[in-house]
C-alpha cells in the first residue's frame, strides 16, 4: 500500500508562527525603543547645551513668591508649595465631587420627572452646560460674575447677614476653633452614625417595618460633633466687612469660588445625563412593583430605583471624578493657586521645566490611580452578587 | 386642557408649588436673556471685532484660503453623510424632510445669517452660497457611490481619503500660510480641532488593536501608552509642550504653537478613542471572527472586513462625543499656548481704548458660547440621531 505523505516536513523557521510573532514583536519593540532613545539622546544634548538642572535639586529653593490664605512665606522652599499646591488640588477635587454629584443628581432626577416645568428647566440647563467649553464656564464666572458684577467690599452684599459677597471673595460663618479637634468630633459621629444605621436595619428586619436607618444615621452623624462642639465651649463666628477685608467665618477666596462653581456646574450637566440614563436603565418592572406595593414616589426613588440606578452609574461616575480632578488644572488660568499654577509660577521663575512639569503630571497620575482604585472598590461593593 | 394641565402641571399640591416656583424662575431666566439681548446688551462690540473673533488678523489677500478650505470641508462631510447606508430618508415626503432638515440644521443656518448681518458684507454672503452648493455636490456624490456601482466599488480606505485630501490640504495650507501673530479667532479652535480628529483616528484605531493584539510586548506598551495619557490632565501637557518641547527634539524641527497644540490634541484624544474603540470591539460577538476564521480568512482580513467595521459603526455616537469635547478643549491651547483663540480674543477686544472699563465682558464671552454651543449642540444632537438609527442598545 502506497505511503501516506508522510508528515510535513519541519515548518521552515521564516515560515513558523511562533517565530514570526516574536519577531514582529521584538520589531515593534525595536522601534518604541529607538524612538525614546532617539528623544532622550535629544535631551541629553539640549539639556547640555541650554546647561539647566535635570534633577530635582530645584525643590529646596526658595519659592519667592506667596500663596494668598494661608502662611507660606517668599523664603520657604519650592516643596512646600508643592505641598500647598496639592492640597489646594485636594481641596477643589472634594468639594467640588461632593456638590457635583448631588446637584447632578438633582437634575438627573429632575429631567425624568412628570412635571412638565421641571422636566424642561432641567433639560435646558443639561443642554446648554454640556455644549459650553469648561473654559469658558470658568472665565465667565471670574471676569464677568467675580470681578465685574460682584460689588466692592465697601459695599459688599450680605444676604440675611450670613455671607459677605464681594469682589475680594466670599465669606461664610464658620467654626471657631482647632481644626483636628473637629476632624476628630467628625470621626466620632460617622463611627456612632454606622453603628445606629447597623442596629437599625438589623431592627427593623426583625420588626418588618420600614427601616429609619436615613433618618437616625444622619441624626447621630450630626448630633455627636455639635454636641462636642458646645462641650468643649467653642462657638462659630459670623463674617463682618472689617476695613479693607473680612473678619470672622471663613473666607473663600474669589479664584477658588469661581472654580468651584465652573467645575460643580460644568460636572453637574454630566452626571445629570449618567444618573438620567442609569435611571432609565432599572428594569420598569422593578418602579411597577414597588407602585404594587403601595410605596411613596419618594420611598419608591429613595428605596428601589436609585441604589439599582447608582450600580449602573458608578463606573461613568468615576469617570466624572477623575475627569473634575484633571480640570481642576484649569485653576491655574484664574491664578488660583493649585498644583498647576505652583508649577508654572517656579518653571517661571527658573526652575527647570522638564523635572517640575513630569513632576506635577505624576502627581495627578498619582491621583488618578487613587481615585480609580476608590471607585472600583465601591464598585463591587455596590455590584450584584450573582451566583 | 384642564386634564393636560392637571396631569403635567398641578398633579399634587407639592407639585403645584414646584411649577409655581421653577416656572417663575424659568421665566425670568427667559425674560433676562431676552432683555439683554435685545435691549440692554451693546453688540457694537461684537460687530466691531467681528473678523477678529472669527479669523484674527488673517491677511485680506490670503482669505480665499479661508473660503476654499471650509467649502472642500463641507463637500467632504456632506458626501460622508450622503454615502452612509445608514440614512434611510427615503421613506419621508418632501415636506417632513424639508422639516427634518430644518429640525438638524436649522441652528446652523441662524448662526450663519446673524455673522452675515453682523458682518454686512457681500464675500459673507458669496461664501454662505458657495459652502451651501458644496454641501448638494458632495451629497450627490455621496449617493451617486451607493447608486452607481462602479464607484461602490472602491474600497471605503481610498474613497473617503480620496474625497477629505483637498479638505485636509486646504486647512493645512490655511494653517500654515500665516503667521501666528496674523492668526487668532474662532477658525483656529475649528482648524486644529479638525486636523486632530483626522490624525487623531487612525492612531486611535491602532491602539485599540494593539491593546487588543495577542501579542504580549505590544499590549503592554500600548496600554501603558493609554493608561499615562489618561491620568494626565489636558492642560498640563498642553503647558509642557509649550515649554519644554524643544528638549525633546531638534529645536530646528519645533514646530510652532499652533502645531504644538495639534500634537498634544492628537496624542491625547487619540489614548481616549482607543479605549472607545476598544470597548465597540469587545462588543462584538466572537462568533463573528470565528465565522471569519472559518471562511479562512487572515487575521488582518476579520480585522479590517468583519470586526472592525461593526465596531467602528456601534461605537459611532460615543466617538462623536468625544470629537465636541475635543472641540471645546482647543480653548485650552489658547490659555496654555499664547494663542490668540476665539476665547482669547473675545477677553482681549473688550481691553480696547472704544470699550475699556465699560464692562462689556458679558457681551464678548455670549458671542464665544453661541460659537461654540452650536457647533456642539448639532453635532451632538446629530449623534443622537444616529444613535436612534443604528439603534444601539435596542438590538
Amino acid at each position: 500500500m502506497s505511503s501516506l505523505p508522510s508528515a510535513p516536513a519541519k515548518v521552515p523557521i521564516w515560515r513558523d508562527v511562533r517565530v514570526l510573532r516574536w519577531l514582529f514583536q521584538i520589531a515593534v519593540l525595536a522601534v518604541v525603543g529607538l524612538i525614546i532613545y532617539w528623544i532622550w539622546g535629544n535631551y541629553q544634548t539640549n539639556i547640555e547645551r541650554s546647561s539647566v538642572q535635570t534633577d530635582l535639586r530645584f525643590l529646596d529653593n526658595p519659592a519667592s513668591f506667596t500663596i494668598p490664605g494661608n502662611d507660606f512665606d517668599q523664603s520657604s522652599p519650592v516643596r512646600a508649595a508643592f505641598v500647598q499646591g496639592f492640597l489646594n488640588t485636594i481641596q477643589v477635587a472634594l468639594v467640588g465631587i461632593f456638590f457635583a454629584t448631588i446637584l447632578g443628581t438633582i437634575v438627573g432626577i429632575a429631567r425624568l420627572s412628570k412635571n412638565l416645568v421641571v422636566k424642561t428647566i432641567a433639560a435646558a440647563y443639561v443642554e446648554v452646560i454640556r455644549n459650553l467649553p469648561l473654559l469658558l464656564l470658568l472665565t465667565f464666572m471670574n471676569l464677568a460674575v467675580v470681578l465685574q458684577t460682584f460689588p466692592r467690599i465697601e459695599d459688599a452684599w450680605k444676604p440675611l447677614d450670613l455671607f459677605v459677597i464681594s469682589n475680594r471673595g466670599l465669606a461664610i460663618p464658620w467654626f471657631e476653633g482647632s481644626a483636628g479637634q473637629l476632624s476628630l468630633l467628625v470621626l466620632a459621629g460617622i463611627v456612632l452614625a454606622v453603628i445606629v444605621v447597623r442596629l437599625e436595619r438589623a431592627r427593623a428586619d426583625k420588626v418588618g417595618r420600614p427601616s429609619r436607618a436615613l433618618l437616625l444615621g444622619t441624626l447621630a452623624l450630626a448630633i455627636v460633633p455639635v454636641v462636642g462642639w458646645i462641650t468643649l465651649g467653642y462657638t462659630w463666628t459670623l463674617p463682618f466687612v472689617d476695613g479693607r477685608g473680612t473678619s470672622g467665618g471663613l473666607r473663600l477666596d474669589p479664584s477658588f469660588f469661581a472654580l468651584i462653581v465652573a467645575l460643580v456646574v460644568y460636572t453637574s450637566s454630566h452626571i445629570a445625563e449618567i444618573v438620567r440614563g442609569s435611571i432609565l436603565a432599572v428594569p420598569r418592572g422593578q418602579g411597577e412593583a414597588a407602585d404594587a406595593l403601595a410605596l411613596s414616589n419618594s420611598q419608591k426613588m429613595r428605596i428601589i430605583i436609585l441604589p439599582q440606578a447608582f450600580r449602573v452609574a458608578m463606573p461613568a461616575l468615576g469617570n466624572q471624578y477623575l475627569n473634575l480632578i484633571k480640570n481642576s488644572s484649569l485653576g491655574a488660568t484664574i491664578s488660583y493657586f493649585e498644583l498647576t499654577q505652583i508649577a508654572q509660577i517656579t518653571v517661571g521663575n527658573g526652575s527647570p521645566a522638564v523635572p517640575a512639569f513630569t513632576l506635577t503630571l505624576l502627581v495627578y497620575l498619582a491621583i488618578s490611580l487613587f481615585t480609580s482604585l476608590f471607585v472600583n472598590y465601591f464598585n463591587r461593593r455596590l455590584a450584584l452578587v450573582e451566583r | 386642557m384642564i386634564t393636560w394641565l392637571r396631569r403635567n402641571l398641578f398633579r399634587t399640591w407639592w407639585d403645584s408649588i414646584m411649577t409655581v416656583v421653577f416656572g417663575y424662575v424659568g421665566l425670568w431666566v427667559i425674560w433676562t436673556v431676552i432683555e439683554f439681548v435685545f435691549v440692554t446688551g451693546r453688540w457694537e462690540i461684537i460687530q466691531v471685532n467681528l473678523k477678529l473673533l472669527l479669523v484674527g488678523r488673517f491677511p485680506d489677500e490670503l482669505m480665499w484660503l479661508v473660503g476654499a478650505s471650509l467649502t472642500a470641508l463641507a463637500f467632504w462631510v456632506a458626501a460622508v453623510a450622503g454615502g452612509s447606508k445608514i440614512d434611510l430618508n427615503n421613506v419621508q415626503t418632501i415636506p417632513q424632510r424639508l422639516f427634518d432638515y430644518t429640525r438638524r440644521f436649522g441652528l446652523i443656518v441662524a448662526l450663519a445669517a446673524l455673522l452675515i448681518f453682523l458682518a454686512a458684507d457681500i464675500a459673507a454672503l458669496l461664501l454662505a452660497f458657495q459652502v451651501l452648493g458644496a454641501v448638494v455636490v458632495g451629497r450627490l456624490v455621496g449617493l451617486a457611490r451607493r447608486k452607481v456601482s462602479v464607484l461602490g466599488a472602491i474600497p471605503s480606505i481610498i474613497w473617503h481619503p480620496m474625497l477629505g485630501s483637498p479638505a485636509i490640504a486646504l486647512v493645512l495650507v490655511t494653517l500654515m500660510e500665516s503667521t501666528l501673530e496674523e492668526w487668532g479667532g474662532f477658525l483656529i479652535n475649528f482648524y486644529m480641532a479638525i486636523i486632530s480628529i483626522v490624525l487623531c483616528f487612525p492612531l486611535g484605531v491602532l491602539l485599540a488593536l494593539g491593546r487588543r493584539s495577542s501579542f504580549p510586548i505590544i499590549r503592554l506598551v500600548t496600554t501603558t501608552y493609554i493608561e499615562l495619557i489618561r491620568g494626565a490632565p489636558l492642560f498640563v501637557l498642553l503647558l509642557l509642550a509649550g515649554v519644554a518641547l524643544e528638549f525633546f527634539i531638534p529645536p530646528s524641527i519645533a514646530p510652532d504653537a499652533i502645531f504644538r497644540g495639534v500634537t498634544v490634541f492628537t496624542l491625547f484624544t487619540a489614548a481616549y478613542l482607543a479605549e472607545i474603540v476598544r470597548g465597540g470591539l469587545q462588543s462584538i460577538p466572537k462568533g463573528q471572527t470565528e465565522a471569519g476564521k472559518a471562511l479562512g480568512l487572515s487575521t488582518t482580513k476579520i480585522t479590517y472586513l468583519i470586526t472592525m467595521p461593526q465596531a467602528l459603526r456601534n461605537v459611532i455616537p460615543a466617538q462623536i462625543g468625544q470629537f465636541i469635547s475635543l472641540f471645546k478643549d482647543t480653548t485650552l491651547a489658547g490659555a496654555a499656548l499664547n494663542i490668540l483663540d476665539v476665547l482669547n480674543v473675545g477677553t482681549a477686544i473688550t481691553k480696547q481704548q472704544d470699550f475699556l472699563g465699560q464692562g462689556l465682558i458679558y457681551e464678548a464671552l455670549a458671542f464665544v458660547a453661541l460659537l461654540f454651543w452650536v457647533g456642539s449642540y448639532v453635532m451632538s444632537r446629530e449623534s443622537q440621531r444616529l444613535e436612534k438609527r443604528l439603534g444601539v442598545g435596542v438590538r
